[in-house]
């Protein structure tokens, strides 16, 4: 119902600026501020703006070229993921099959993988030396395959989760209504369950390109020198060629194109919350049926296995590869710290507590953060909370590298000085996570009938009591996966961190990629196993989640 | 006593009214319901009176004393929603407790007053039910429960039956009127169901676009609709446009006695289906066709097409009803003739 006086529609949104208060001091201040910093010392010279610099740093062919392979290899991963993904959403959604609950399960691990992880895991598979290496001698790390295959890896969960969360929930007496009436079974699908699949799936494909287009770690990694994205591209103008500049304008153009691509999200998005009769997902699956469901399933299985198993299996395997024959030796020289060559000022395993400490802090802040801003996007409203919505997600699609950087040179001095404090990591981290605590809640929280909250307000509960009462119980189920994910995500940021962790305080992304950055089997070794490391805190971490999964609601990741 | 007045409520949405004007008193322990079609504005006046309609105008008073400053919890109304709007994620006893625990009973006295509750509304023992384990019916119960545990002054019901299939409608409006005058409950309740309506309340006012059309006892409102939307909306479909003098009608269908002491005039007019007599053949009268003839328990009811004006909807006994496509003739009952009292 709508308010019916100016006075309780003033007061409703005085509400949600009060609500959207924090969140927007905290993303202006770590968020824009940094990489305002960043573009104005790039393009700002003593003699004032220097915006000729964006049209000739665009000129350059070697940018050009950045550029188009970024887009293009987006778009190819893009479309391998939906192929490769979708059966998988479909089985995962209507089948019922023995270890489906672990699976699903397994099949996210992935996605909350530090890039890092990821691409050393593929290193492992594809690189020199790895296992197709030695079985076949089919090398892949030079080739664009593995970025790709690296990139369906990372992202099948993107699309199992999103398109199979809704599908799971599609009334499937709508398509036997079409039966009925007298459609085939193609038919059916083709004009009813797929139309109803149709903004998922777009929401879908819009974040995988959005990942794959701001890949940063599996490109570093797997790439090589003869492919970058611009997030590579970036850190490398940044980091190794110290030209300012050219960074500003690449920050720039990965903004305006990941603007364009949330922009067009967020409508998808807002298509996707139609009208669609959602059901019990237990009501909707059923064991495979006929020869095609079984093929189906198994070829499902199989694609996972390959894909998705195989890495990590193989990650797991090298980090007991140890020279002396398998064992723990990798993980025995974790503890030490000149086991590195000089690599770590500490043993790397103490990567394990400062990543688990920095984790928890980022993942309170995010909490904190985003479910103000879930609260506030809660109540729908016009296009300024739709635009506030859209720039959650810009943290998501923005350099990290960039970020980070901006970190260092903006929050340097008094009042802010936060360079030494240990709570600067976390605030970077917490900024990927705050997207994830939006997605997760926002659904939820909008899920929660007006009407309850009416109900315990007559029944004599305050409006701070009717919250208590009615939205934290329905909602807190949602809050605590949200908490999981934004664990998970602060657990395996890269981009940023890596600007920012104090040698004496390293990550454990950072330590991997410090590890893989050095040559020897005893330093690649201890990469993998503290992968391995990092890969079960992210698994054990998503098979609580699994646990908590809520019946009816589909989140977004 | 007067409990509740409602004093010139309006509430707009923008350019629209959606209760324009409405003066409204209930009594103490008096059952009164709205009765409307979907969109008249009566579920906005319940919102209203239990505060969660702020008003555009007007003032409502509950035992004399404005509520405009009082929140919704501090009002001591009970409503219960359309569709119950049950707590899912606690059980039963959770839910009728509900009201209880936020007046800051103690878990004891609040346990025993829920067993008694559920024992009223028929269903002892279920206290520990999940809500979603509940049919329509018992759904119905146990927000009635819940609405009356907390001994609200004011007991507000939102199409309480709404939901529930016929048998059973008709079974628990019975079970409610004589819960409610046991109780000494007053009670607000709107529905669009005019047998629900009759059947429940003492009084009964009937709603059209925000405004009230007609307030009275259910036997009045039955018997001398105030305008043509009441008779219609009543299901009454035999009314025509007639010329009163003299104690008759000239209407479409030929000359209608009307009761002594009618208005006079360009009126409109209305004939129940029961004044419409089948008389014998031979006899003079307005001659129709029976153009459909429909069972309907007790009698049957009858579409007859006369030479001019609009069909005529008549009502007879079993034996002696004519088939479909027989010529009758018929006169009508001036006790069963209404003169509407809101002009042409």
């Amino acid at each position: 119902m709508r308010d019916a006086s100016p006075k309780a529609g003033g007061r409703a949104t005085a509400v949600r600026f009060a609500l959207m208060a924090v969140p927007l001091a905290f993303f202006g201040l770590f968020f824009a501020y940094p990489v305002a910093a960043i573009v104005g010392r790039g393009l700002k010279t003593d003699e004032g703006w220097q915006f000729g610099r964006i049209g000739e740093v665009l000129a350059r062919p070697d940018i050009a070229g950045v550029l188009w392979f970024t887009t293009w290899q987006a778009f190819a991963s893009t479309v391998l993921t939906l192929l490769v993904a979708l059966p998988g959403a479909y089985v995962f959604a209507r089948l019922e099959f023995p270890g489906k609950q672990l699976l699903r399960a397994l099949v996210t691990v992935p996605f909350v993988l530090p890039t890092v992880v990821v691409g050393s895991a593929f290193l492992a598979l594809v690189g020199r030396g790895g296992l197709l290496d030695e079985l076949w001698g089919v090398r892949l790390d030079t080739t664009v395959w593995a970025i790709l295959l690296a990139h369906v890896f990372f992202n099948y969960a993107v699309v199992v989760r999103t398109v199979g969360g809704l599908w799971a929930q599609l009334d499937p007496r709508q398509e036997e209504a079409a039966r009925v009436l007298g459609a085939g079974r193609f038919a059916a699908w083709r004009r009813v369950t797929l139309p109803a699949l149709g903004p998922a799936v777009a929401a879908a494909s819009l974040m995988v390109f959005l990942f794959t287009f701001t890949s940063f770690g599996v490109v570093q990694i797997l790439g090589g020198p003869s492919y970058s994205t611009l997030e590579v591209e970036v850190y490398r103008q940044t980091a190794q060629l110290l030209d300012l500049p050219t960074a500003a304008v690449l920050t720039m153009v990965q903004f305006a194109a990941v603007g364009l691509i949330l922009a067009v999200h967020a409508r998808t998005v807002r298509r996707r919350e139609g009208a669609l009769r959602l059901v019990d997902p237990a009501q909707t699956a059923h064991r495979p049926r006929g020869r095609s469901q079984r093929i189906l399933l198994g070829g499902v299985l199989l694609s996972v296995a390959l894909l998705i198993v195989a890495p990590l299996a193989v990650l797991v395997e090298r980090s007991f590869d140890a020279p002396g024959g398998y064992g723990l030796g990798f993980y025995r020289a974790l503890q030490d710290a000149g086991a590195g060559g000089g690599t770590f000022l500490v043993p790397p395993l103490e990567a394990i507590w400062n990543s688990l400490q920095y984790a928890l802090a980022a993942t309170a802040i995010a909490l904190f953060v985003g479910g103000l801003a879930a609260a506030a996007l809660t109540r729908r409203g016009g296009s300024f909370v739709r635009g506030f919505d859209a720039l959650l997600m810009l943290p998501l699609g923005v350099s990290a590298v960039t970020v980070g950087f901006g970190f260092l040179i903006t929050l340097d001095e008094p009042p802010l000085d936060l360079r030494t404090s240990w709570i600067l990591v976390p605030l970077a981290q917490a900024l990927v996570g705050v997207p994830f605590v939006v997605r997760t809640m926002l659904p939820v929280l909008r899920a929660v009938d007006g009407r309850l909250r009416e109900a315990a307000a007559v029944l004599g509960a305050s409006p701070l009591r009717a919250w208590r009462e009615v939205d934290l119980p329905l909602v807190r189920r949602a809050l605590l996966i949200a908490a999981g994910f934004a664990f998970a995500v602060s657990l395996g940021e890269f981009g940023a961190t890596v600007f920012i962790a104090r040698p004496d305080h390293p990550t454990l992304p950072v330590a991997v990629a410090r590890l893989l950055g050095r040559a020897g089997e005893m330093n690649y070794g201890q990469a993998m196993a503290l992968s391995t490391i990092l890969m079960l805190v992210c698994a054990v971490s998503l098979l609580l989640l699994e646990r908590l999964r809520p019946a009816t609601t589909s989140g977004e990741f | 006593m007067t409990l509740l007045r409602l004093d010139g409520v309006s509430v707009r949405f923008g350019d629209r009214a959606v209760v324009d004007a409405v003066d409204l008193e209930v009594a103490e322990h008096e059952i009164v319901c709205v009765l409307g079609p979907s969109g008249s504005g009566k579920s906005t006046l319940l919102r209203v009176v239990a505060g969660l309609q702020p008003v555009s105008a007007g003032r409502v008073l509950l035992g004399d004393a404005d509520q405009a400053a009082v929140p919704v919890h501090r009002r001591g109304v009970g409503l219960m929603f359309q569709d119950h709007q049950l707590f899912p994620h606690r059980d039963v006893g959770g839910n009728v407790a509900f009201g209880l625990r936020m007046r800051g009973a103690s878990g004891g006295s609040s346990a025993a007053r829920v067993e008694e509750l559920l024992e009223l509304v028929g269903l002892p023992g279920a206290g520990r039910r999940a809500v979603a384990s509940l049919s329509g019916g018992e759904q119905q119960r146990v927000a009635l429960a819940r609405a009356l545990a907390p001994s609200p002054r004011l007991l507000m019901l939102d199409e309480p039956l709404g939901q529930l299939d016929r048998g059973l409608r008709e079974r628990l409006v019975v079970e409610l009127r004589s819960l409610f005058s046991r109780l000494g409950t007053t009670v607000l309740a709107v529905t669009h169901d005019q047998g629900e309506a009759f059947a429940l309340a003492d009084r009964v006012v009937v709603m059209r676009d925000g405004r009230i059309a007609q307030a009275g006892t259910p036997l009045e409102v039955w018997q001398r609709p105030a305008s043509e939307f009441v008779a219609r909306f009543l299901g009454f479909e035999n009314v025509v446009p007639a010329t009163v003098s003299g104690g008759a009608a000239a209407t479409p269908w030929g000359k209608v006695p009307v009761p002594a002491g009618a208005p006079e005039g360009e009126r409109r007019l209305l004939i129940r289906p029961v004044g419409v007599r089948l008389e014998a053949a031979g006899t003079d009268g307005l001659s129709c066709e029976v153009a459909s003839r429909t069972f309907r328990g007790t009698h049957v009811a009858l579409l007859l097409r006369p030479g001019a004006g609009p069909v005529l909807e008549a009502e007879c006994s079993l034996a002696g009803a004519p088939a479909v496509g027989d010529r009758v003739r018929v006169s009508f009952t001036p006790s069963e003739v209404v003169v509407l009292p809101d002009g042409p």
